[in-house]
């Protein structure tokens, strides 16, 4: 099966560019701005993008290239926008992250930012540096790629302390909160990276804050070296970018992963990996969410089993999502991603064997693939983000928004779909689009159906 | 080198070089000099997009048009269906075509996955479309891929017109992309003189909540035709005529100043500036149309609307007009022209604009923007989160009008928001846009979340203690 319907084409893309990952993954640690170093217009089509899903004020600087930068090279304009920048919003840590045109005309960003703190008295400000050119990859591996060289460039051998790593997939701020708090059931001490729960979803307040509060902490990130573990949330995170590989090989910090936990295996796996890595029983909060979930998977069972369901996203996020669709008896019937998608299609063939029909799974994909498979597959309900609004829009099959970008709906900040509890409320978020389309004209068609007229 | 930025770490909430793209109104007219039409400072975190997106946007609503990126997948990602302009036929520029170069073609080059692209949607594409646009993205006017070439190849073979947009981010600032994007108009509608016709085009209406629609509704009652739509709701078939028409109506200058220029010496088509907002804007606009197009008839004809419209929306307005005189506000949009409609609107009821920014005004619009602003508004160039962050705590606007990125900012520091945006639903010019603008003025400037906004669960130690105390009596009770 081919992954694209056009060979030379990519229509109506599956995926974002890497550096976009990058300002996830910045915006994740405490007091930073990023810097993308490029043309003027990348900055102003990330802040809009990522604005309009977390209604966030999201500022990120370009060093603005024009013409003569691109022909004599961008050094003096990122100096200068490094400078601008620092005095503009004070932040302690910057991240730097290349574009397209950097990248090809062949900045060294390492050595501008080396550079720029030798040229000035900047001793207080760490600059982390990423290259993230956006025909390398997508916004997953470019979230994962700044990530590692956050770790890379900031974790130094350190005395080894009690606290575990946990590295995050992009999950909404929502989830990310409710992940703690499933750490915090077991009393972890934990460095989270990113830590976007609060960066990227602050309260109102009425003294506005240009870099809003939380992130994770610069020192914290120094100690990951000596974590007692890492855990490493997403089983699809390719050696290469994983900072948990690269915690592990370096600083032999053991390296545990896991899926999202979403549905009740990969809940119950997460779970027992944090029993595992804190020592202590389970708390009493799981089992009874756990009952609680599978009860509802019960109630729901009869409608669930007829959703057939188109499931597009980041690999980490639709594996998790096929799983809880798999459980509940439904047909995960085209998971689909614009990413590389080789260990997601090694992940699935192990849970989709028995199944009578075969999911379609499309990496490296395009909507408009995914939209005529849809059509041809008869799917019944979508779940995935903003991206398949024209398909919802031409006929009419209703979405589960998740994951990001979400543009259309409000709240896809604050959504909560992991654990027990958030699995359930996914459940029932499908469920309940699913009824609404079914019920809603349940009288008319059952009388267009079975009533003989005279 | 180490002492050369004293006091380097100081947070400024102006820097230094942004100081002479502000000025403040002071005394009735003239006076007052503003820095414009540079390059953004690097980290000033401009609002400012690139000339990529500025030939898009204005390319992009013709809706049977093939609108190619020739790029990595970035730029045609984030621009995807990407503004509120509506069809009533076809949906083909909803779609993003995108040749998502990689690593490979960048070195080698991009030129024959373009070439095989085109070949691609002539072959697979029903029905077969007739005008692809193909827009090269930084990284293409950096390996030099002849996109020229390939276009007029393509175009030779397929007999459909497949026209370039040299549009690489980095060449300047979007103003440059509609001067572009101008330039591919021109290129569509060829040389040849046509026979002129009695009827007009109008540039510079994106329709975006069907605007062109009800502005051609008015046309269509004083008896003017619309020739082309350039280019809300816009077809190939339309534009190509567009040379026959007798007179262009420009509504936003910014973006059609250099196609109109050129209509009028390549064809001989006059054209004038019209705005559809406010009462003394429309009217003027209708009836100046009306003059040069139609004739007395007409302009008889375009009175009677106008007079028939005032008299039905008047009344509406005058009810918001009540709740709303008085309040100040913030204007931050990105082109002139609709800084300087909003403005004058804003003056109609009653509200007084204190904080005026635009991202690529000219020495003459910021001219126009000065005489109309009230005293001591402050207007800016090119303008900066920091900055209006800075305004909005200094001059305490009522409310804030302006884009996306402005939303956010506002809405964090409680002030009430009006979104004047390119992917707006509804419409905001013409009556039935009056209508809606003042309605949301309202709206949003006398919502009950804003007395919660001001609100604090606990706002000392002590009252903490009170609170607890008075639960424990009602318990008691």
């Amino acid at each position: 099966m081919k992954n694209r319907n056009f060979t030379n084409l990519n229509i109506n893309p599956c995926k974002m560019c890497m550096p976009m990952g990058a300002a996830i993954a910045f915006r994740g640690i405490e007091n930073s701005m990023m810097m993308l170093h490029g043309s003027q217009g990348c900055s102003a089509y990330m802040r809009t993008h990522l604005t309009t899903h977390f209604s966030e004020p999201i500022d990120i600087a370009s060093s603005s290239l024009h013409e003569n930068a691109t022909i004599y090279g961008g050094a003096d304009n990122l100096k200068k926008g490094l400078k601008n920048l620092i005095q503009l919003y004070g932040p302690k840590v910057i991240g730097i992250s290349t574009t397209c045109l950097a990248e090809t005309i062949g900045e060294d960003i390492k050595r501008i930012a080396a550079e720029f703190k030798a040229e000035n008295d900047v001793s207080g400000i760490n600059i982390i540096t990423t290259n993230t050119p956006g025909y390398g990859g997508t916004l997953y591996e470019g979230y994962f790629t700044a990530l590692n060289d956050i770790v890379k460039q900031v974790a130094k051998q350190d005395s080894l302390h009690n606290k575990i790593n946990i590295i995050m997939p992009y999950l909404a701020p929502g989830d990310v909160r409710n992940i703690k708090g499933m750490l915090e059931s077991f009393d972890i001490e934990y460095i989270m990276l990113p830590d976007i729960s609060k960066t990227f979803d602050a309260p109102f307040s009425k003294e506005f804050k240009k870099i809003p509060e939380g992130g994770t902490k610069y020192d914290d990130i120094e100690a990951m070296s000596g974590a007692k573990a890492t855990l490493e949330v997403g089983a699809t995170v390719p050696d290469s970018i994983s900072p948990g590989k690269y915690l592990l090989d370096e600083f032999n910090v053991p390296l545990y992963r896991c899926p999202i936990p979403v549905g009740v295996e990969n809940t119950d796996h997460f779970v027992k990996i944090l029993s595992s890595i804190s020592q202590r029983a389970i708390p009493e909060r799981f089992p009874e969410e756990r009952g609680r979930l599978i009860d509802g998977m019960i109630d729901a069972h009869k409608l669930s089993a007829g959703i057939k369901a188109l499931i597009y996203g980041d690999p980490d996020l639709i594996y998790a999502v096929s799983c809880l669709c798999l459980e509940n008896g439904m047909n995960p019937s085209i998971i689909s991603t614009g990413t590389h998608g080789s260990i997601l299609r090694e992940l699935l063939s192990g849970k989709i064997g028995e199944l009578e029909e075969k999911p379609l799974i499309l990496d490296e994909t395009d909507f408009e693939t995914i939209e005529k498979h849809a059509l041809e597959r008869k799917v019944n309900l979508i779940i995935g983000n903003s991206g398949g609004k024209q398909i919802t829009e031409k006929y009419g099959i209703p979405p589960v928004r998740i994951g990001f970008p979400i543009q259309d709906r409000y709240g896809g900040q604050r959504l909560v779909y992991t654990g027990y509890s958030g699995s359930l409320k996914l459940l029932d978020d499908i469920c309940n689009t699913m009824l609404a389309g079914k019920f809603g004209m349940h009288r008319k068609i059952m009388l267009e159906r079975y009533f003989h007229k005279e | 080198m180490g002492g050369e930025f004293k006091g380097f770490l100081d947070v400024k909430d102006i820097l230094t070089e942004r100081k002479a793209h502000i000025m403040v109104k002071s005394g009735c007219c003239g006076g007052g000099e503003i820095r414009c039409e540079k390059e953004s400072i690097a980290g000033s975190v401009s609002q400012r997009a690139c000339v990529y997106c500025g030939a898009r946007v204005v390319l992009n609503p013709i809706t049977d048009a093939v609108h190619i990126v020739h790029g990595p997948i970035g730029c045609a990602s984030y621009t995807w269906d990407l503004r509120g302009s509506l069809s009533s036929d076809a949906a083909l520029f909803r779609n993003s075509f995108s040749t998502d170069l990689g690593e490979q073609d960048i070195i080698f080059g991009g030129e024959k996955k373009l070439e095989a692209a085109i070949e691609e949607i002539v072959k697979k594409l029903e029905p077969k479309p007739k005008l692809i646009f193909v827009y090269a993205t930084c990284v293409v006017g950096v390996i030099g891929d002849d996109i020229d070439a390939v276009c007029r190849r393509m175009q030779k073979k397929h007999g459909i017109r497949v026209i370039p947009v040299k549009s690489s981010g980095f060449t300047g600032a979007k103003p440059l992309g509609y001067k572009l994007a101008c330039a591919a108009l021109l290129e569509l509608m060829g040389d040849d003189q046509q026979e002129k016709q009695p009827g007009i085009n109008i540039l510079g209406d994106y329709n975006h909540g069907g605007e062109i629609w009800i502005i051609e509704g008015y046309l269509k009652k004083i008896g003017i035709k619309v020739i082309a739509r350039v280019t809300g709701d816009s077809t190939y078939g339309q534009l190509i005529k567009a040379p026959s028409a007798s007179l262009n109506i420009v509504e936003c200058s910014g973006s059609m100043a250099y196609l109109s220029k050129q209509m009028e010496i390549k064809f001989g088509i006059p054209s004038i500036r019209v705005r559809f907002i406010g009462f003394e804007d429309i009217r003027n606009s209708l009836v100046q149309v009306a003059e040069i197009a139609g004739g007395q008839g007409a302009v008889d004809k375009a009175l009677k609307l106008v007079d028939e419209e005032e008299a039905r929306v008047k009344p509406i307005i005058e009810t918001f007009k009540k709740r709303l005189s008085g309040k100040t506000a913030a204007v931050c949009v990105g082109g002139t022209y609709k800084a300087i409609a909003i403005i004058r609107q804003l003056k109609e009821l009653g509200i007084r604009p204190l904080i005026i920014g635009t991202q690529h005004g000219s020495p003459e619009d910021y001219k126009t923007i000065h005489d109309f602003s009230v005293e001591g508004a402050v207007i800016l160039n090119d303008t900066s989160p920091a900055e209006i962050e800075k305004y909005i705590r200094e001059k305490q606007p009522d409310i804030f009008v302006g884009n996306v990125k402005e939303r956010v900012l506002a809405l964090k520091m409680g002030i009430p928001f009006v979104d004047f945006n390119h992917d707006r639903k509804y419409p905001l010019t013409t009556y039935e846009g009056m209508i809606n603008f003042v309605t949301e003025l309202d709206l949003t400037a006398n919502h009950p979340v804003w007395k919660w906004a001001r609100t604090d669960l606990i706002s000392k130690k002590d009252e903490f203690e009170t609170m607890i105390s008075a639960e424990e009596e009602v318990l008691v009770k």
